[in-house]
């Protein structure tokens, strides 16, 4: 009935286990009585779940990637903690839930926080700075974000009902496989993976459809701005990657559940095929990631240093090559497999080319910055912060990319420091700047500086802290991922690590300060013009928070920053002659049904349910029909509501001219 | 707005068309199915048969399920075509390059 979940599945074998669940299931319950108090749960679920507004999808996307994040550093800083202890003794974490926390830190950070935050941002910002309406399939951008949810949601109840993997993010067979991983554990990570692939395949699809088509008038390729241009890269590495990452689980998927022999020593498997798969979408992952955060670092440093981005085609032809080149790199993940010369050289090779167009970019952002303007807002730290490390990194990048090199450095913590190196500063740096900055655009109320910066100081020496130490201990020999170690020498190193992880507590300490003061405040930082900033770009132009319909209507676009272009010319805030009717898409709750679906599905074959998968797969299909053949998804906006909305939008600009004056 | 599929139905990718599609790549997938269930040749012709079933399944499904073909259908959805085909060829190509390379060495 119950497959093989039994009273066993709960986490009483260690009391620090126990206590994550608990953490888990108390959390969870206090946000549900919470919402109750409220009385907020109709308002949640008719605004908010079942939302296909891009704008919502996005916050709530920001929303599942900061708790993720909280996660995600939870298991890190218990790490740090661990390694710090552990000289000849275990430590306080017993090896086996050791390496379910490396695990899960991995897979958290990159599917669930890192991939959210940057499918949020996308989703808030470009349908705004292409000057559309909606995304080109808004149900869809539902459902991809419920899928996504469903899978955070199946790592998050690892932590209650079972155990999670403890094979690493990347789960390399043969110790990933059946024979030698028995356990729910692995079949915990795959599940979350393939079910929030599907999300991420999807998202891809709708912002490629969503760039190329739903432009306004007049904003040719050559015109879009570097977030929408690098986001546009982004969706296609997601369409064409992510099956690469699809087919690998599954097919692990198969070997474990069916016995099958893709990955195995026997029966003709070749288990090195799974990291070669892995990595066809593992690589270009990492330009998923960046590449967007490349697009936000550009619309800051343009904003804040008052300038023109300098060298835009540069930049977009730069961008253009890394997401190409990005997928001819893939074998230096595993120059230490034993390929021939000939395979390591060339990979290696073009490892080493790859970092030309990204240098190129850091060339673009230092000449905007020279002789602009500065403000140095929080944003703009993040921004100065992340080129300052980021090369740092890179350099790191380049020596690994030499194979000889990197048979001396790989699985050591060298190699460690070197992605933490690029994914801190290069990625979440990235996010974090585009949240301070389009946070005003997202709420009407702008996020407090004082505690950004404390935020950005802690983070920037803290991650120096946490991981340069790393670097030295790679070169000393140590081994990433290890429980316990014997050699003295390490000790003040892993230290200095974990001083580092507490300062990065600290800096999220002050970014959730930050959030309450910024809430508690927002009536003095109220943003009534919709461009706090001084913006040059589209988003600036509408309302903050923008109306359901983004623009009353439609903008023409005539140069690469239209706002900026607007201004000159004196037309901004101009009443348009006549509204019309908008079609809007209407909310549907088949998204969060379809996510709630996946979640159980994925449940039910991780514990052998058989029934319920097939109860749930029928489900989901009886539930695909039956939104394919609803005709009526879309509601109209009468032209004379649009035009109360819009009144009210000018009659809070006109108080708030006069009040200044 | 008008819906970008309405005129489609009258236009030949009716029924018939899915149906044919249909019967095809069931063939297409049947054809390898039974080359490996009965050994009926050696292990390099049946690689060979599944890649050749597997090219001709993808043509299969542009033609008549996206209905692609070289003169209705709008240059950029082409360039999109040549594009995802150089990315697969990366891709496909680099695994048989990797692969057989490590296959080579581990024998020898």
């Amino acid at each position: 009935m119950f497959g093989r979940l039994t009273i066993e599945a709960l986490p009483l074998y260690s009391a620090i286990a126990a206590g994550g669940a608990a953490v888990t299931v108390g959390g969870a319950l206090l946000v549900a009585i919470a919402i109750t108090w409220l009385g907020a749960w109709r308002y949640l679920w008719t605004d908010w779940l079942t939302s296909v507004d891009h704008k919502r999808i996005g916050v709530m996307y920001i929303v599942l990637a900061l708790i993720m994040l909280l996660r995600g550093f939870v298991d890190a800083i218990m790490m740090r903690a661990q390694q710090a202890m552990a000289l000849n003794s275990g430590g306080y974490l017993p090896p086996e839930h050791f390496d379910q926390i490396f695990s899960s830190h991995g897979t958290i950070m990159i599917f669930f926080m890192a991939m959210p935050f940057m499918t949020g941002l996308i989703n808030i910002i470009v349908p705004l700075q292409i000057g559309t309406r909606d995304v080109a399939f808004p149900f869809l951008n539902s459902l991809s974000l419920w899928l996504t949810a469903a899978g955070a949601g199946l790592v998050m109840v690892s932590l209650v009902i079972g155990k999670f993997s403890t094979a690493g993010w990347t789960g390399y067979p043969p110790y990933s496989g059946a024979e030698a991983n028995p356990g729910v554990g692995v079949d915990y990570w795959i599940w979350a993976i393939l079910i929030s692939g599907v999300g991420s395949t999807l998202s891809g699809i709708n912002f490629v459809v969503t760039i190329l088509k739903r432009r306004a008038p007049g904003l040719t390729l050559m015109r879009m701005t570097p977030f929408t241009w690098t986001a546009l890269c982004a969706s296609v590495l997601m369409a064409f990657a992510f099956p690469a990452l699809t087919v690998a689980c599954g097919l692990l998927a198969l070997d474990r559940l069916f016995g099958m022999h893709f990955f195995t020593n026997a029966h003709g498997g070749n288990m090195m095929n799974y990291p070669n798969l892995f990595w066809i979408w593992g690589h270009p992952e990492v330009y998923i990631l960046i590449l967007p955060a490349f697009g936000i670092f550009s619309e800051v440093v343009s904003t804040f240093s008052k300038k023109r981005l300098f060298g835009y085609e540069s930049l977009v032809y730069a961008t253009a090559a890394i997401a190409i080149l990005s997928f001819t790199v893939w074998l230096h993940h595993f120059f230490t497999m034993g390929s021939s010369p000939n395979v390591n050289a060339f990979f290696g090779i073009t490892t080493m080319v790859i970092a030309v167009p990204t240098g190129v970019k850091v060339f673009n952002w230092l000449l905007t910055m020279y002789r602009g303007r500065i403000d140095f807002h929080p944003s703009m730290m993040w921004t100065i912060g992340f080129m300052v490390t980021f090369v740092i990194g890179g350099m790191t990048g380049v020596l690994l990319a030499i194979p000889s090199a990197d048979f001396l450095m790989h699985n050591t913590t060298f190699l460690v420091a070197h992605f933490h190196n690029m994914i801190i500063p290069g990625v979440l740096f990235g996010y974090l700047a585009g949240y301070m900055y389009w946070f005003p655009k997202a709420f009407g109320f702008a996020l407090d500086r004082k505690w950004g910066l404390a935020s950005f100081w802690c983070w920037m020496i803290g991650f120096y802290l946490a991981f340069m130490p790393l670097y030295l201990l790679g070169f000393k020999g140590m081994p990433r991922r290890m429980e316990q170690y014997n050699d003295p020498s390490w000790q003040p190193y892993l230290m200095v690590a974990a001083s580092g992880a507490a300062l990065i507590l600290v800096g999220i300490a002050c970014m959730v300060m930050q959030l309450y003061v910024s809430v508690r405040d927002r009536r003095k930082t109220a943003d009534v013009t919709g461009d706090p900033f001084d913006g040059r770009t589209l988003e600036w132009a509408t309302a903050s928070p923008p109306p359901a319909y983004n623009f009353a209507v439609l903008p023409e676009i005539r140069d690469r920053e239209p706002l900026l272009d607007m201004k000159e010319r004196g037309v901004t805030f101009q009443r348009p002659a006549a509204y019309e009717d908008i079609h809007m898409p209407k909310n549907s709750a088949v998204g969060v049904v379809m996510g709630g679906l996946a979640f159980v599905l994925g449940f039910a074959v991780i514990w052998h349910i058989w029934w319920l998968v097939a109860a749930c797969g029928l489900a989901m299909w009886i539930v695909l029909i039956a939104r394919s053949s609803d005709d009526e998804s879309e509601f109209r906006i009468t032209a004379a509501e649009v035009k109360q909305i819009e009144d009210a939008r000018f009659r809070a600009l006109a108080s708030q001219t006069t009040s200044r004056t | 707005m008008e819906h970008p599929t309405a005129g489609h139905a009258n236009s030949g990718h009716g029924l018939r068309s899915y149906l044919i599609g249909f019967v095809l790549a069931v063939i297409l997938t049947a054809i390898p199915f039974y080359v490996v269930i009965t050994h009926a040749l050696p292990p390099q012709s049946t690689m060979v048969v599944i890649g050749v079933t597997a090219i001709l399944q993808i043509l299969v499904h542009l033609r008549f399920f996206l209905h692609l073909n070289f003169t209705s259908t709008p240059k950029e959805n082409l360039l999109a075509i040549v594009f995802a085909a150089v990315l697969i060829f990366i891709m496909v190509g680099g695994s048989f390059w990797i692969m057989f390379d490590l296959h080579t060495r581990m024998a020898v």
